[in-house]
């Protein structure tokens, strides 16, 4: 096989034979991501198809539940995870163009920015915690419809509205949680400088992960944040 | 061609860009549009999610037609669940 001319001619260490380049390899592995994100649209589609006609049928009382929550903090937190998006394309880049040391700066600042989103999580749901809105026996929602202030709103509409709440910031912040494992995986592999201009494959495929995961909050914040905040 | 390198300058306006519309997309949910503030949202939500996808995500760039089928066939089945989700819950009398 080594007197082959075709394998003598390109032979890249990181290139597995049953692929004809380094190209054909890099576009195989992209393609593979995005039919594993095609299913995790759907995953979240569900939830998110719940949550449209529940929307639809209980909106005075999802919009009641929906001013409870922070605003500033669901803002910032939007900014947070559109800045490690930023910092993954660039620790991307740096790769590309075989800057080692820009690689780990930038994966660290992901892994900082990626745990910063989970602690804003974390203060918001102990918040939720302390105020009963957690769905369960002890569920305790006061409050009024925000265009009717002498309207109560109804429990059990608010219940869905925070189950729907729980559940779709739950599924988000699980893959948060994957997602910071994975960086870390990734920061030590660029620190020991596996990722070169000619394989980077690794670092590519968990920056579309990590982008995904950022589209959802993309929706989930005026989703869930910003039902009939109208004064 | 997925190696293509795409200028920093780029990334750090589609950067700003995003921020940007996460501030409009809060501002403008206080001011009363009635049925236009959940559209106004959507549309805001999915041009910050197309940016993502195009630039971030280095689909503009790509030479694998394959990756844009999957995602073009991916939002279609996405937008097939909710709209015919949505067409049957609208339309019903019970």
């Amino acid at each position: 096989m080594a007197d082959s001319p075709i394998a003598v001619e390109h032979h890249n260490p990181a290139l597995k034979h049953h692929f004809a380049d380094m190209e054909q390899q890099r576009e195989a592995s992209s393609l593979g991501m995005w039919l594993f994100l095609a299913t995790e649209i759907m995953f979240f589609g569900g939830m998110f198809c719940a949550y449209l006609i529940y929307r639809l049928w209980y909106f005075p009382d999802f919009g009641a539940a929906s001013n409870s929550l922070d605003i500033t903090l669901g803002a910032v937190n939007t900014a947070v995870l559109i800045c490690s998006s930023l910092t993954v394309v660039m620790a991307v880049r740096a790769a590309q163009l075989g800057k080692r040391q820009q690689q780990v700066i930038y994966l660290a600042l992901t892994l900082v920015l990626g745990l910063a989103f989970l602690g804003v999580k974390a203060v918001e749901w102990t918040s939720k915690f302390k105020e009963h809105h957690i769905p369960g026996p002890t569920f305790n929602f006061e409050g009024s419809i925000p265009s009717h202030p002498d309207q109560p709103v109804d429990q059990h509409h608010a219940q869905i509205f925070f189950s729907l709440y729980f559940a779709m910031t739950g599924m988000h912040a699980l893959h948060m949680v994957i997602g910071v494992g994975i960086f870390s995986y990734l920061l030590y592999h660029a620190w020991k400088g596996t990722y070169t201009p000619e394989y980077y494959t690794p670092l590519e495929n968990s920056g579309l992960y990590w982008h995904f995961v950022d589209i959802v909050w993309i929706y989930l914040f005026p989703l869930l944040y910003l039902i009939d905040r109208k004064k | 061609m997925s190696e293509h390198v795409v200028s920093a300058k780029t990334y750090i306006a589609v950067w700003l860009t995003l921020l940007v519309l996460t501030g409009v997309t809060a501002g403008v949910a206080f001011i009363n549009l009635g049925p236009f503030n959940t559209i106004v949202a959507l549309v805001i939500a999915t041009f910050k999610a197309l940016l993502v996808v195009l630039i971030f995500m280095h689909v503009k760039y790509t030479s694998e037609k394959m990756v844009k089928v999957v995602v073009v066939s991916a939002v279609f089945f996405l937008l097939l669940l909710l709209g015919l989700s949505l067409a049957d819950y609208t339309t019903r009398l019970l």
